[in-house]
């Protein structure tokens, strides 16, 4: 990629951030519309009574463990799967009864499906010649488009002479190159190693931005779907418990899988004691404290709820602070260093495991505390989410 | 490199002159000079060139090839079928029943395959009027019938291996159904289809049960002429062309397993 490549998509991306997201604007049109979607296998209900708007140029990932029915849904999108009920809309056109090769939408698979027999060039231009585009046309495009992942070299290889993340490439370039409107992605980076996972993350980005494709990604991969995506659905039992944008899904998760399920968070069990529209007073036996949080919640009084906290928002001390809310106490049971931070596991008196993390600021910080020191663990009141379900 | 075993040297040797010997007795009598098939008189090409002037083998080995490349062609098609329905049409009743039966004449033996059949174009010619009489067509029916059991197992066993992503890949990519079978299914199950053939293709070569049974006057294949020869006492002239024959046979079967030695590599996943 040429220098003037880059600096025109840093561009292109900032003047994308400025603008309001189509997710955001009243009435705007989404280019995908998944309405009330069921799919049933037997009595298995794989997908259940699903519904999902999808904006253009949108990089959405679908996040969920395995079985959750997110590659069922995916499926469905690409035609291999038809609905039990509901209705699936791209860019307005009803996808019942249209046929997988009719479809304005390219796939790429987990296990990539290249095809054994044919060399890279034929692979990625396979697309093009069932679209009976001109030979000398199919020539250039293929070229233009292995250029583009860095594999122009490689076009004459099988792909059994590829290494993975070449094979990979290949894969993205082959869905690519018939231009789709819609690209779905099956955990596209899946079987890479973590470090390639890394480069092919911003790489994937960077193309997506390019093209202007709409994608669709699956993954089982939290900090993948972090990455990746403008905004992420998580699927849990073939329901999408929460749609929202990577930052809001990790500061405001809307249940206790959503917190549990991406990132790693404590939950203090407690009852509400005071009630207020902007902030809410909890007590908490687990806890062994008051927690207060500044954000009003619908509940009805004394109801049991739980308060979550991020580890690395919970701050860890020797010396008592000057707050007595959000400020519990207990003895380090656990210290992994990890390098750049430090986790500690910390038993409070109730039994109840907190994990935090802190930052290495300094050399020595690792050191400052120590196994079976009494600390304090305290944040701030807007750190921390009441959760009611 | 380890040293083997005296146990093992001496295994893998008994073993392969068990195999072995007698081809290799008959391959070198039939480069013998003298009559008698028993005494040996030194080398000579004699019996070769006798074989070649005797117009009965030629034409019994003619009318053989033409019935195994007819009958093995014939096999790949319909076996292919066979396979392709074991593998792809997901659970349906009865599907063990039939994947039982396809694999059937496998294990029938020969002298029931033959029979059957007899009966089965006997009954039909009564009822119908076709086939007339038992000739060349009826062998090819007959060898068609027990390589089509071969060439269906062997299919299936590679649709089964196969990655059916692939053929998902296909269709997203814009191959209709039809077409996807001649660009991606065909492609890879070539391998499958090429060495079921010369498997068919040795194995029509070979049969003399099933032929004798539903061949008809004038329509002796070269293994019948053969067993009729040696009824009447062997010549070096038969000796000569067990070994043309064991040559062909032999090259079928190496082309067979370098076939599928090809696609293993062409398939494997790296790393």
């Amino acid at each position: 990629m040429t220098s003037s490549q880059v600096i025109d998509m840093q561009s292109s991306t900032a003047a994308a951030t400025k603008e309001v997201p189509l997710w955001k604007q009243d009435g705007a049109e989404p280019f995908l519309k998944i309405e009330n979607v069921t799919k049933m296998f037997g009595e298995f209900t794989a997908v259940d009574n699903v519904s999902l708007n999808i904006y253009k140029n949108e990089l959405f990932c679908l996040l969920g463990g395995s079985g959750s029915g997110k590659s069922t849904l995916l499926r469905m999108l690409a035609g291999f799967e038809s609905p039990t009920s509901g209705r699936i809309l791209i860019d307005g056109v009803d996808m019942a009864g249209i046929q997988p090769w009719k479809r304005p939408v390219n796939m790429m698979f987990q296990s990539y499906a290249l095809f054994p027999h044919l060399s890279v060039a034929d692979n990625v231009a396979f697309g093009l010649k069932r679209e009976g585009v001109g030979r000398s046309e199919v020539k250039k495009r293929v070229a233009e488009m292995l250029d583009m992942v860095q594999l122009g070299h490689l076009g004459k290889r099988k792909p059994n002479q590829l290494s993975g993340g070449q094979r990979q490439r290949v894969a993205l370039a082959r869905s690519l190159i018939k231009r789709p409107k819609l690209l779905l992605l099956d955990e596209p980076l899946g079987a890479l190693d973590k470090k390639l996972r890394e480069e092919t993350q911003f790489e994937l980005i960077n193309i997506q931005e390019e093209l202007g494709v709409t994608f669709v990604v699956v993954t089982h991969d939290q900090e993948e779907a972090m990455t990746l995506a403008s905004r992420i659905g998580v699927m849990n039992n073939g329901v999408i418990v929460q749609t929202d944008e990577p930052h809001d899904v990790y500061e405001y998760p809307n249940s206790r899988f959503v917190a549990e399920f991406v990132g790693s968070v404590n939950l203090f069990e407690g009852q509400v004691i005071q009630d207020e529209p902007d902030s809410v007073r909890i007590s908490s036996v687990e806890a062994g404290a008051t927690l207060y949080v500044n954000h009003g919640i619908s509940c009805s009084p004394d109801q049991v709820v739980h308060v979550a906290i991020r580890p690395e928002k919970i701050t860890i001390s020797h010396n008592r602070p000057n707050q007595s809310e959000n400020c519990l106490q207990g003895e380090i049971e656990e210290i992994a260093y990890m390098g750049s931070l430090s986790v500690f596991k910390v038993r409070l008196p109730s039994g109840k495991e907190v994990r935090v993390t802190q930052p290495n600021f300094t050399r020595d910080m690792g050191e400052r505390f120590t196994w079976n020191d009494k600390v304090f663990l305290f944040w701030d009141e807007d750190s921390s989410v009441v959760l009611t379900v | 490199m380890k040293r083997r075993s005296l146990f093992l040297n001496f295994a893998a040797a008994g073993g392969f002159l068990f195999l072995y010997a007698p081809i290799i007795a008959l391959i070198i009598y039939s480069f013998n000079k003298s009559k008698l098939v028993t005494v040996w008189g030194g080398w000579s090409l004699k019996w070769y060139g006798e074989l070649f002037q005797n117009e009965q083998i030629i034409n019994a080995a003619l009318l053989s090839f033409k019935i195994a490349f007819i009958s093995a062609s014939l096999a790949v098609v319909l076996g292919t079928m066979a396979g392709f329905v074991l593998s792809r049409y997901g659970p349906f009743r009865g599907k063990m029943i039939l994947s039982g039966w396809i694999t059937a004449p496998l294990v029938m033996p020969e002298v029931i395959t033959g029979l059957s059949l007899l009966l089965l174009f006997v009954a039909m010619e009564g009822l119908f009027g076709w086939p007339s009489g038992r000739g060349t067509s009826t062998i090819i029916i007959a060898h068609t019938t027990f390589c089509m059991a071969y060439v269906a197992v062997v299919v299936q066993a590679r649709l089964a291996s196969m990655d059916e992503t692939l053929e998902e890949a296909a269709m997203d990519l814009g191959a209709k159904p039809s077409s996807l079978f001649f660009l991606v299914t065909l492609p890879l199950i070539a391998p499958a289809i090429i060495s079921g053939w010369l498997l068919s293709f040795t194995l029509s070569l070979d049969d003399l049960v099933i032929a004798s049974f539903v061949s008809g006057p004038g329509n002796s294949t070269l293994p019948m002429v053969i067993f009729s020869k040696v009824r009447l006492g062997v010549t070096p002239e038969v000796n000569a062309l067990a070994t043309i024959m064991i040559a062909i046979v032999a090259i079928g079967v190496i082309a067979a397993m370098y076939q599928m030695r090809r696609q293993a590599r062409l398939l494997a996943k790296p790393e």
